[in-house]
């Protein structure tokens, strides 16, 4: 089977994908996206690696195993909103930095808890697709 | 204490990552631990004696008005001198015991682990806390029990010690949730202040019910009290501190807790007085006839637990004090038979009774504090089990009903008593007339002090009754029963019937011990039936149960993928089913608004793509079809100002349809893919299934007809949140317990996934399994 166009296309696709995913991650707080549908969209970006160049290549471009990331990624949730239980509010309450002191806020916790969703949602999809693409080889 | 129990906790699940390192002489260190909380109990004593309060109470859930609460009381206090102080010579006991073990660091962190839960249960004061630390006993002692685990047996007993105590304690609960709601608070001593409020509820009965099958199934008490000569398997050290001194002791202090606010009462009466004299009868006789050293102990521990019972049943300010004597007592002397029969087993190697004789010389250490221990169990002064006889046979003879019947069971079982501790604490040592039995092993030194130590102490509580008594006896029966008992115990009070009935135990149990011979085969007959009888009907309801469980299992999961759908959606359909209201989605079929062109084109590319699905000829064919289908879904989405979900369902399409690829071309090919005979079912299934979500959708499109959450949350979003897409604001803020909840079952599901397929593979290419 013939996959040069494949191959050729995916090693475009995949910086452009990945950069797209980090893009729904970011915008998701105001703007449709968010941590979960840009863990898939980078998810579809390591898929499209595993099935033009084969699973291994999508792991070393990955570097950690999946189920390690998923399992980071749930830290990295648990964390955030560790943050507000050690400033004395209640677990998993929202913590927003403004920039200066009357503006509206810019960064907070939540978009750390939704990277933690990200990363997890990227490590539970490639446990299942690449072990199975593996196995199927 | 609320620091002491998590300490503890930790430290227990640390010493086993200690490995080797924690062996010789750190556990000996060690033990200064439980002997610095056994001091400080005996400080605290004198204060609690007079009156003083220590607690500590901080807010652990505050709306649901659970607090991390501790109070020591001198009935709780007492206690937790009694686990302190026998814990100090068991942990340096099983140190010398196990030295050079390997498992010795497991050994001693379920050990730490169930001392820190048991001080717990002594000092809890919310009902939270006090379950928990209810089951961590439950699980520590499982630990314990089975220590030994590569022998069947020790399993087996560690199971069956598990499910029974653990199920008494799902009772607890139940009983403990009643009473919190009953009396509006978890704080206990709220609780045992609250007077009749319990005992003149409707659900009286039931709270009853429930915290006696908890307590009754710990204390083992008949039936239930099968588990505790099965768990004699545990290490000898370990009975000594669980099945004498602590756990067994935990339900009825517990009962003992609770009976200002829970006895009183004919049902109490009754309950506690029929149960604890059956258990009393049958633990003394069939420790009469036991060969095997602990078993006969174990057999006797039952027979005290039965006294206490029968004691907290009679509820008069004698029985209190001679509950609280009986039980530190039987604590003392108990724990240091147990050990000295872990000082045989060690030295001779066996446990037999009938093999066992003259072994003074040899063990003169153990042989004294078995002497001494034995003079105390079987209730001669001066020692501390002769005040527990006394005073229990006082409230006995003075019960305020049925006292003929039960003083002469209670002498009978203290005639058995007698017996028992003649065989146990003298018989080994003496009676060296057909030589001794050889000494394979020396014994290490603390082996040799932890029971006489022990011993020991039952002798100096005895000799100080005068202290005892205003210090902890009399303060502890306080705790139990309001009204004080006349105080002046002492060893010598004049010729009384009490003095005449105590003469005559043990002279019937010189007796009975002299005539062994005849007397033990004789009772052996009717040992089995104790032994085995309500265990049999136990392990038969529990075949029963496992039996029902594997024929819904195969009814359930046959294998067949068909029948998981089909009965998955049937059940879901009939739920759906029940709860629409038709009238209501009728109606909605005639306010339908007109499509919008491209919402038209994106349902015929649902339904084009859903027939294609049926008719596809391939299984690879059918997964595209089924991607043309979610596709669809997610225009109609987009359509319908849902981008969020759209963007989402789309990927989410293109993922699916490779993971079905991948598994499809793993199925077995040879066979064709044909419905046959479940064709009509099927559909059937499916039709109505459709119409059902038809009928939803309508629904849902009814305005009116719920209250909106979205309101709240449009109002809310960038108020409080900082951030104007709902969906995700939910997700990551207003809801974010939950996402964070999914997130944890996903990782999970693919760790299981990822396991699983390695194993698969390990075992395809010739690999062992994990």
């Amino acid at each position: 089977m013939s996959l040069l166009i494949l191959r050729t296309a995916s090693r475009y696709l995949f910086p452009l994908l990945l950069l797209f995913s980090v893009f729904l991650l970011w915008r998701g707080h105001h703007e449709p996206g968010g941590g979960f549908v840009g863990g898939l969209v980078a998810a579809t970006a390591f898929v499209l690696i595993a099935l033009a160049e084969g699973a291994p290549s999508a792991r070393e471009r990955l570097r950690l195993a999946p189920e390690r990331l998923a399992v980071c990624g749930v830290a990295v949730a648990t964390l955030s909103g560790a943050v507000g239980w050690f400033l004395g509010e209640p677990f998993l309450t929202g913590i927003w930095w403004a920039a200066s002191p009357g503006e509206s806020p810019v960064v907070g916790t939540p978009l750390l808890f939704d990277l933690g969703v990200y990363l997890s949602v990227i490590g539970v999809v490639l446990a299942f697709l690449l072990t199975l693409i593996e196995e199927t080889k | 204490m609320h620091w002491v129990i998590p300490c503890l906790v930790a430290a227990g699940c640390l010493i086993p990552a200690l490995g080797r390192w924690w062996n010789g002489r750190v556990p000996l260190i060690a033990s200064a631990v439980p002997a610095a909380i056994a001091a400080v109990s005996i400080w605290q004593q004198s204060l609690l004696a007079a009156g003083e309060v220590v607690q500590f109470h901080a807010p652990w859930v505050p709306s649901a008005g659970i607090a991390w609460a501790f109070r020591l009381d001198p009935l709780g206090n007492l206690f937790v001198g009694l686990i302190a102080g026998i814990g100090t010579a068991v942990v340096a006991y099983s140190a010398a015991a196990y030295s050079g073990d390997a498992r010795l660091p497991r050994l001693h962190g379920a050990l730490f682990v169930f001392m820190a839960a048991m001080l717990g249960i002594a000092t809890a004061d919310d009902l939270v806390v006090l379950f928990l630390c209810w089951e961590l006993t439950t699980v520590s002692s499982f630990l314990l029990v089975g220590f030994d685990h590569q022998t069947e047996a020790a399993r087996v007993a560690a199971r069956r010690a598990l499910l029974v105590t653990a199920t008494g304690g799902l009772a607890l609960l139940t009983g403990f949730v009643a009473i919190s709601v009953v009396a509006g608070t978890t704080s206990i001593s709220t609780i045992v202040a609250s007077g009749d409020l319990l005992r003149a509820h409707a659900a009286y009965p039931w709270i009853l019910g429930c915290i006696l099958a908890g307590a009754f199934a710990k204390s083992a008490q008949f039936p239930l009290h099968f588990w505790l000569p099965g768990a004699m398997k545990a290490p000898t050290p370990i009975s000594a501190y669980l099945h004498s001194a602590t756990m067994v002791k935990a339900g009825v202090f517990l009962l003992a807790r609770f009976s200002p606010v829970l006895g009183g009462t004919d049902a109490w009466f009754a309950i506690f007085v029929g149960i604890g004299a059956t258990t009393m009868v049958l633990g003394a006789t069939a420790a009469v006839a036991q060969d095997d050293l602990k078993r006969l102990l174990a057999y006797s521990t039952l027979s005290v637990l039965g006294l206490l019972t029968l004691l907290l049943g009679l509820g008069t300010p004698i029985a209190a004090r001679a509950f609280v004597v009986t039980w530190m007592a039987h604590a003392l002397y108990k724990a240091t038979l147990f050990l000295i029969a872990g000082n045989i087993d060690h030295a001779t190697g066996t446990r037999s009774l009938t093999a066992l004789r003259g072994l003074r010389g040899a063990l003169p250490a153990t042989a004294a504090a078995g002497i001494i221990a034995a003079v105390s169990m079987g209730g001669a002064p001066p020692l501390f089990g002769f005040l527990a006889k006394e005073t229990a046979y006082e409230a006995v003879f003075e019960a305020p009903r049925w006292a003929g019947l039960l003083g002469s069971l209670t002498v009978a079982s203290a005639v058995c008593l007698v017996f028992a501790a003649l065989r146990s604490g003298v018989q080994p040592f003496w009676d060296s007339g057909r030589g001794a039995t050889p000494v394979l092993r020396a014994l290490p030194i603390p082996m040799q002090a932890a029971p006489v130590a022990l011993g020991t102490l039952g002798l100096v509580a005895g000799m100080l009754v005068g202290p005892a008594e205003r210090f902890w006896i009399a303060p502890a029966a306080l705790a139990i029963n309001q009204s004080a008992a006349p105080t002046g115990l002492s060893l010598w009070h004049g010729f009384t019937p009490i003095l005449a009935a105590s003469a005559a135990t043990l002279a019937l149990g010189a007796l009975v011990f002299t005539n062994r011979a005849r007397v033990v085969p004789w009772v052996g007959r009717f040992a089995p039936w104790v032994a085995t009888g309500p265990s049999a009907i136990w392990d038969a309801g529990w075949r029963v149960l496992l039996q029902g469980a594997r024929w819904q299992t195969s009814q359930l999961q046959n294998g067949s993928p068909r029948r998981y759908v089909a009965t998955t959606l049937a059940a879901a359909l009939a739920v759906i089913a029940v709860g629409l209201p038709w009238g209501t989605i009728v109606g909605a079929v005639h306010e339908i608004a007109p499509f919008e062109i491209v919402a038209l084109a994106a349902g015929l590319l649902v339904m084009g793509g859903s027939l294609i699905t049926l008719r596809a000829p391939t299984p690879l064919a059918a997964v595209a079809a089924l991607g043309a289908v979610g596709v669809g879904v997610s225009l109609v989405f987009l359509v319908y100002s849902a981008p969020d979900l759209a963007l989402t369902q789309l990927v989410v399409e293109v993922l699916t349809v490779v993971l079905f690829a991948l598994v499809v071309r793993l199925l077995p090919r040879a066979k064709t893919q044909t419905m046959g005979s479940h064709r009509p079912s099927a559909i059937v299934l499916a039709t109505i299934g459709g119409v059902l979500m038809a009928g939803l959708s309508l629904l849902a499109s009814q305005p009116g007809l719920l209250e909106p959450t979205s309101a709240y949350f449009e109002l809310n979003s960038v108020a409080l949140a900082h951030g104007r897409n709902i969906v995700n604001v939910i997700l990551v803020d207003f809801r974010s317990l939950d996402t964070l909840g999914e997130i944890v079952v996903l990782t999970v599901a693919a760790l299981g996934a990822v396991s699983l397929l390695a194993r698969r593979r390990a075992t395809s290419t010739g690999g062992i399994a994990p």
